[in-house]
């Protein structure tokens, strides 16, 4: 029973992962993984791309993105589960619900037409309102001032509604008791959310950012791979869309591999890393 | 229980917020439906903001659909989506059940194999090399086969099977059931509100497929409706191959848009509360 899956396992997730050798090797597609010679030194791929004037580039705006995805991604999440939370109408509340999840299933490329339609220079909402307004137009999605904010801001819109999902399954597991003995003891709505719902879901909130901190190397190829352009590199390419011009279009196989690895390798720890600590605040909080 | 006027301007506030986090979410894809039925004269001249269009035009639409490959685009997307979404919940299955049988030699094993994918991978070089030698590149097997199982979706689905009571398969076993009989007839069965929440998330992912369509495939007449679309969105001079249409190029993008998200759109809400049952099976047990 287990057969199809494991093939699956083995040729698309295990292959690649010998295949990394070339990361050492000066690959090329006649030779092939096997018959291609050794890079010498054999860490010459990865010297080349740490004493390149990308690698500092790179990680800046790797890290850049991600942290700030990080930062500001996880409040209005948590915001918007306590507001729910609060809300006592029930229609008004699922109906809010179904309206802000939704973004959540659009693409990335349906989002970025609709960042088209309100940023555009030419005859974006935005940029029209400026120009009725007497100012001039600004070049939202191709300056570097906007590009990171653009990023993080849509993301923010996607994923508001779904990311309070999680917090509202936490909150609905607070003891009822604990709200009607703070009830009786004369608290206000603001005074038990303070004192009750966000200690409720502290743990949970602990947890995630700890987990999201392990993937900090992601930062998110597909968005940015969709949004950015030629004018934004400065600030927007991450060492995936890196990797990906690097090697499937300049066909610089070995290069590549070794960057993929390079960050492979660091998300590992950093996982395993972040695992360890999510185990010890665990403890250590209750 | 007396409202104190406190509650009922908390209760305020709650709603006002909550109301426009609900118009932030679709405020978005009104305008853009909007815009693709607006000529884009008028777009030009109301100030770009109009979310009831005045006078209304098909133009868009029809040109998109006569002249332009998107109704092909569409058929690979679902083609892909279908054969895609049935093969993803067969192997995925077949993986999971097993690995939820204490009785399996090799389950831990096994499992790590599953596990590590997820904090491991060779990278986007050594997994395209894959694809490429065994002779995947440009066919629709390229946007499938690559992501068969998400080990995410084999976890969820494991500990679904584990909160089976145990004496269930003890008397099918009784009864000389094996273990296929066992899956088909009594599992699955029971296992219908996971199964379509898993099948949900592998059916959006597919629709939305984007990444290995543009890393496997070359061959025009296979791309998927979102390569599709962003190609529309990015040529903004000459949105299709013939130059001399009066459509402007606007209007059609966002055409385009509205008609790769349409069927998500109207499915979602059908959907929403699979989803959201899901989202938490997986975070409260994964």
């Amino acid at each position: 029973m287990l057969l199809p899956g494991l093939i699956y396992y083995i040729v698309f997730k295990y292959i690649p992962m010998y295949g990394v050798i070339i990361a050492f090797k000066d690959f090329n597609m006649m030779d092939g993984i096997w018959s291609s010679p050794w890079a010498s030194p054999w860490n010459k791929h990865f010297l080349t791309f740490f004493h390149s004037p990308y690698f500092s580039q790179l990680l800046t705006n790797t890290f850049l993105i991600s942290v700030y995805k990080l930062l500001f991604g996880m409040i209005p999440p948590i915001a918007m589960a306590l507001l729910l939370n609060e809300c006592r109408i029930r229609w008004f509340r699922s109906l809010i619900q179904t309206l802000t999840y939704m973004p959540h299933f659009l693409s990335w490329v349906i989002i970025y037409g609709i960042l088209l339609a309100l940023l555009s220079q030419s005859s974006g909402l935005l940029n029209q309102w400026l120009k009725d307004a007497g100012g001039t137009a600004v070049p939202f999605l191709t300056s570097t001032s906007y590009f990171r904010s653009i990023l993080v801001g849509s993301e923010i819109w996607q994923n508001l509604g779904w990311g309070a999902i999680i917090y509202l399954a936490a909150i609905a597991g607070i003891d009822p008791t604990l709200y009607e003995a703070a009830r009786v003891d004369g608290a206000g709505r603001l005074r038990m959310i303070w004192h009750i719902t966000l200690p409720g879901i502290r743990t949970v909130v602990i947890m995630l950012l700890i987990l999201n901190l392990g993937h900090i190397l992601d930062a998110g190829f597909e968005q940015i791979y969709i949004m950015y352009n030629i004018q934004v590199y400065a600030v927007a390419d991450i060492l995936d869309t890196w990797v990906f011009r690097t090697g499937l279009q300049q066909l610089n196989f070995s290069l590549a591999s070794a960057v993929g690895l390079f960050k492979a390798a660091i998300g590992l720890v950093l996982v395993l890393g972040s695992n360890k600590l999510a185990r010890r605040w665990g403890e250590g909080i209750w | 229980m007396v409202k104190s006027t406190n509650d009922r301007i908390a209760n305020a506030v709650v709603f006002i917020i909550l109301l426009v986090c609900g118009l932030v979410a679709v405020f978005p894809l009104l305008y853009v439906l909007s815009v693709s039925l607006t000529p884009f004269s008028e777009v030009l001249k109301n100030g770009g903001f109009i979310l009831v269009p005045r006078s209304i035009t098909f133009d868009a639409y029809h040109k998109l659909l006569m002249e332009s490959n998107i109704p092909r685009a569409f058929g690979v997307t679902v083609l892909v989506t279908v054969i895609g979404t049935i093969l993803n919940m067969v192997i995925t299955a077949l993986m999971a059940y097993p690995l939820s049988r204490k009785q399996l030699p090799g389950r831990n094993l096994f499992l790590m194999m599953v596990v590590f994918t997820l904090l491991f991978s060779g990278g986007i070089i050594p997994t395209y090399l894959v694809v490429k030698s065994i002779g995947l590149l440009d066919s629709i097997w390229a946007m499938i086969l690559p992501n068969l199982v998400w080990s995410f979706n084999v976890l969820i689905m494991k500990s679904f099977y584990e909160s089976l009571p145990e004496e269930l398969f003890e008397s099918a076993r009784i009864d000389g059931a094996k273990e296929f009989r066992i899956l088909l007839q009594i599992v699955a069965p029971l296992s219908v509100p996971v199964t379509l929440t898993i099948g949900l998330f592998y059916m959006v992912g597919h629709w939305n497929e984007f990444f290995q369509a543009i890393m496997y495939v070359t061959d025009r007449t296979l791309f998927p409706l979102q390569v599709v679309v962003r190609e529309i969105l990015i040529q903004t001079q000459q949105p299709l191959e013939n130059a001399d249409n009066m459509t402007p190029s606007e209007t059609l993008q966002m055409a385009s848009v509205i008609l790769a998200s349409l069927p998500i759109i109207m499915v979602y809400p059908f959907l929403q509360k699979h989803f959201t049952k899901g989202m938490l099976l997986g975070s409260v047990k994964g």
